[in-house]
């Protein structure tokens, strides 16, 4: 944590514009919906909040942890340096303690105070490894009192609750059983911070109601939980040494959207017809939500939605959705790497008989079953070669749960114009995170349903599926329409989408198919192949592509703020590749930094392969875990200031 | 129309004496006796021989991977269910790659029509064993004898949950025919196992073999039907009389050697199909399935009311 000293405090008035909110425990502790309920008690003060969630690949027991982090100005990334840290167990305390900010605070049950770290069992044995030869180093005995102990050191206000005692309270009022009330514990703990951090106490009551909607006594009793833990605040008289610049009310209409839900909507915006998935972490979560919201109105009050259909794999999923999209429909499907992995031989059938699918791709740690939960930029060379033999497909990447939206609608418009599968890259990270955002604008959204067949002649009468024409691009027939009836075929085919092997028609058709791709790359306007941020003049240029433009946005813009001027450079469409809009960086950048979330470069590969440029310095993350606002500004400062290695790799022992 | 106008004008590169033209030339009837229009008929073929069916026929055909011919027919049902859906595949095809699509083919009960054509072994790759290739049987391009068992369609087919299930021989057109008319008339999932000799590497079960008889005399392949063989579970049948027809359709999948039985071993009209299933949980789905719904609107914008679901992510 090289630079945890952060930018916007400002501890003369000790008051900040961006603060970092963490809340740990054990997975079925409600960390999650203790996180919803403070930031959107933030979002109603009028702040800008991000949330994120890191979790095991694990239903009940193993450690989680929500970050919420709020501004009074945009907020993109999440910070590895929490201001405050809520602990609701001892094990939160071992893996988060030693990275709590400066002057920030610990809010921790009383209980687990003073716990071995031998008895965490689940612990992992590294950080127990290191925690210990600290604990040995400051000469203090291997627990959790020991490292509040160093922690206070460090003028981090530890604030104890007496979480068990907190909860008897609530069962005395609502006669209730003990597990029932330490259920309410995580937002006993939310309540502390809230009420610490000088949050509006009825509001945290008025989103109580919002998030348990119906459940009247859950309300209540976490209605009363949070005036207990109010009162608690006031008795013990703390006041942190850090607070917010200003509250504010929230005076527009924002959303509370994560990255799947932003997917899912730009594919219902799109006309989504039909979905198809197998279920797999992380993308299973988008399926599931269109499969739950799949009724909507149309103009003349009859009811549509799209058809969401679990199948027996990812085998099934994709294949069955190119036979959906051949009847005409605009059909999707969503998955991660070992769902992907599987699906490669039909999207190799969806090239050869041009067929427009999307494929929403939520990469995480591979490889092999890999991190289930954990997030990586693993997969860019994979999407862009998938498949055996050469077809065009179309990549995008979305660098935040904004872009989500209209890059999941563009990518409808894109598969049926150029007729081929477009693949629609997402990670972990996009998946869970949550910001607010002003509603989508949708005035400029059009669709495109690209190239038709439009002659209806005879039954009888057949037509070229294939048919060859300047742009690659054929008329497309549709299954089942009138007149219609055609051949495809995943083998060579002629026009007529019949087997062919002769020599002559292969090599048109091969050019055919890849001349669609030219056309794409002709076609498609800049700003949805590259986005520019922070100085545009600056010679040291970031280049990187997907979820980690949150971070990178946001450290250009402290930077900027420190006098060292930094260009980023967002690549959207990662195919085809965008060589002529990217040439103008090949010189002008310098130094040429690439910053992914892998572990080989990828983006930079492809650099090297089309533009014969390679980075001056890469900065990767291959640890499961997005690239921190720390890591990410003070990576840059080193390369700045001409200090840094050529490849800087981000780990951290406590994420 | 007749059976010509489903039979596409090309020329056809089966092996002569395959098995194959028999079924080929049952579909092109059934289609006609049937007078189903051919834009409304999308025939997808698995990979193989069996799977190249859709290129000899004037209806939409579509020619997918090996083993994936039911999910790819299925997706199109699915989209568009005016569409008459038929799917095609060998036994390596269906049994083996595609063994996992096939069960949950069953469990869909979509409407579809399911032929998968039974020669014991891989043709298009020169003669490799197929699943239903018995233990300890040697077929000429066979290195070595089959050391593994054979998997027995008819059975994989009522565990699954085909609701009509049933055998038809390549060379009995007349018979095969019907199955398929019946088979398509069917509504839910259809399966059709088509015993076909394979002239070139299936020396076995060849013609003679099929047309002979058992050692009691009689001849080989016999029908069900005609040996008043009641395959229909009844209306309102109750769980004693739906067990026997199970029964009777598991004791029947057993022959095979000395007799071989066709025609239906098992239909159940009663199931849901799956579009039905569907429709009760989204009652939107027969009006608009995803091929007819109402993309655009007069300025090319999504027609729905997209919105609508902004609103429970407003703060």
């Amino acid at each position: 944590m090289s630079d945890s000293n952060f930018n916007s405090v400002n501890l003369n008035d000790k008051t900040m514009k961006t603060f970092a909110w963490r809340m740990g425990g054990p997975q079925g502790g409600g960390i999650d919906r203790g996180a919803l309920l403070f930031a959107r008690v933030c979002a109603k003060v009028g702040l800008n909040v991000l949330g994120r969630r890191e979790y095991h690949s694990n239903i009940i027991g193993r450690h989680s942890y929500s970050d919420v982090r709020i501004g009074t100005e945009a907020v993109y990334a999440h910070s590895a340096s929490p201001h405050l840290l809520v602990c609701l167990d001892a094990e939160t305390i071992c893996r988060h303690i030693n990275v709590i900010a400066p002057h920030g605070c610990i809010v921790y049950d009383e209980s687990d105070a003073d716990t071995e770290l031998s008895q965490l069992k689940l612990l992992d044995e590294c950080l127990k490894i290191h925690l210990c030869d600290q604990l040995q180093q400051a000469g203090q005995s291997f627990n959790t009192a020991g490292l509040l102990s160093i922690a206070s050191e460090k003028v981090i206000t530890p604030v104890g609750i007496p979480f068990k005692a907190l909860c008897n309270r609530l069962r005395d009022k609502f006669d209730i059983s003990r597990s029932t009330a330490e259920r309410s514990q995580n937002v006993l703990a939310v309540a502390i911070s809230a009420a610490l951090l000088g949050l509006p106490q009825d509001l945290l009551c008025n989103e109580v109601e919002q998030i348990f909607h119906d459940k009247q006594a859950v309300i209540a009793a976490n209605q009363h939980a949070i005036k207990i833990a109010y009162d608690c605040v006031q008795t013990l008289k703390i006041s942190l040494p850090l607070q917010l610049a200003q509250l504010g009310t929230e005076d527009q209409e924002r959303l509370w959207i994560n990255g799947i839900q932003s997917v899912a909507l730009g594919k219902l915006a799109a006309g989504l017809g039909m979905q198809t998935y197998y279920p797999i972490s992380p993308a299973t979560d988008e399926s599931v939500y269109l499969e739950s919201h799949s009724k909507f109105a149309l103009d003349n009050g009859e009811d549509t939605g799209p058809v969401v259909l679990q199948t027996e794999d990812e085998l099934a999923a994709i294949t069955m959705a190119c036979g959906g999209a051949l009847t005409g429909a605009r059909v999707a499907t969503s998955t991660s790497g070992p769902g992907f992995s599987l699906m490669v031989e039909g999207l190799g059938w969806a090239g050869m008989n041009e067929v427009p699918i999307v494929v929403s791709l939520y990469q995480r740690g591979g490889p092999s079953t890999g991190m289930p939960t954990r997030t990586e930029q693993g997969d860019l060379q994979f999407a862009i070669h998938a498949g055996h033999g050469e077809f065009p497909r179309i990549v995008i990447a979305s660098g935040d749960v904004e872009e989500c939206f209209y890059d999941s609608f563009r990518a409808f418009n894109y598969a049926e114009r150029y007729q081929l599968p477009v693949i629609h890259m997402l990670d972990k990270n996009l998946a869970s995170t949550t910001q607010t955002l002003c509603r989508f604008d949708t005035e400029n959204l059009r669709i495109e349903r690209g190239k038709l067949f439009s002659h209806e002649g005879d039954d009888g009468e057949r037509q070229h599926r294939f048919h060859l024409t300047e742009t690659g691009i054929s008329p497309r027939l549709i299954l089942g329409k009138y007149g219609q009836a055609h051949w495809t075929t995943g083998v060579e085919h002629s026009e007529w989408g019949r087997v062919s092997e002769d020599p002559v028609i292969r090599a048109r058709m091969m050019e055919k198919r890849a001349q669609k791709l030219k056309q794409a790359a002709k076609e498609i306007p800049y700003t949805e192949k590259l986005m520019i941020f922070g100085d545009k003049n600056a010679a040291l240029t970031v280049i990187s592509w997907g979820s980690n433009k949150g971070v990178l946005v946001e450290a250009a813009q402290l930077l900027c703020n420190q006098a060292i001027a930094v260009r980023i450079v967002m690549v959207r469409l990662l195919w085809p590749f965008p060589i002529a809009e990217l040439e103008q960086f090949r010189k002008s950048a310098n130094p040429l930094v690439v910053l992914e979330c892998n572990q080989s470069g990828q983006l930079n590969q492809l650099l090297m392969g089309n533009l014969g440029r390679s980075a001056d310095h890469l900065v990767l993350k291959y640890n499961g875990r997005p690239h921190t606002l720390e890591e990410v500004t003070d990576s840059l400062r080193r390369i700045y200031t001409g200090k840094a290695e050529h490849t800087i790799i981000h780990q951290n022992i406590y994420e | 129309m007749d059976s010509n106008d489903y039979a596409a004008d090309v020329v056809n590169d089966w092996c002569a004496g395959c098995g194959d033209f028999g079924i080929l030339r049952a579909l092109e009837k059934a289609l006609a006796a049937l007078q189903l229009p051919l834009h409304q008929v999308a025939v997808f073929g698995g990979i193989g021989c069996s799977g190249k069916t859709p290129y000899y026929l004037n209806t939409n055909g579509i020619h997918t991977l090996h083993g994936r011919v039911l999910p790819f027919a299925s997706g199109a049902k699915l989209a568009n269910p005016e569409l008459t859906v038929i799917a095609i595949g060998g036994d390596g095809d269906g049994l083996a790659i595609g063994a996992g699509h096939f069960a949950n083919a069953g469990r869909r009960n979509l409407d579809i029509t399911y032929l998968l054509f039974n020669n014991g072994v891989y043709g298009l790759t020169k003669g490799q064993a197929a699943p239903t290739l018995r233990q300890g049987e040697q077929t000429k391009a066979m290195p070595r004898e089959n050391i593994l068992s054979h998997l027995n369609p008819i059975m994989l087919a009522l565990t699954s949950g085909f609701t009509w299930i049933s055998r038809g021989y390549a060379y009995n057109i007349k018979q095969l025919q019907s199955l398929i008319e019946g088979a398509i008339a069917h509504k839910g999932s259809s399966f059709l196992e088509v015993l076909q000799p394979c002239p070139t590497y299936n020396d076995l079960n060849d013609k003679q073999w099929y047309a002979g008889t058992g050692v009691t005399g009689l001849s080989r392949l016999y029908s069900l039907q005609e040996d008043d063989y009641e395959s229909c579970v009844p209306e309102g049948a109750n769980k004693s009389q739906q067990e026997q027809k199970i029964a009777q359709c598991v004791i029947k999948a057993q022959e095979w050697g000395q007799r071989i039985p066709l025609g239906v071993f098992y239909q159940n009209p009663h199931r849901e199909e799956m579009t039905v299933k569907i429709n009760q949980q989204q009652n939107t789905y027969q009006v608009f399935p995803p091929a007819k719904q109402p993309l655009l609107d007069k300025d090319n914008r999504v027609a729905i009311d997209w919105q609508g679901l902004c609103r429970e992510l407003v703060l």
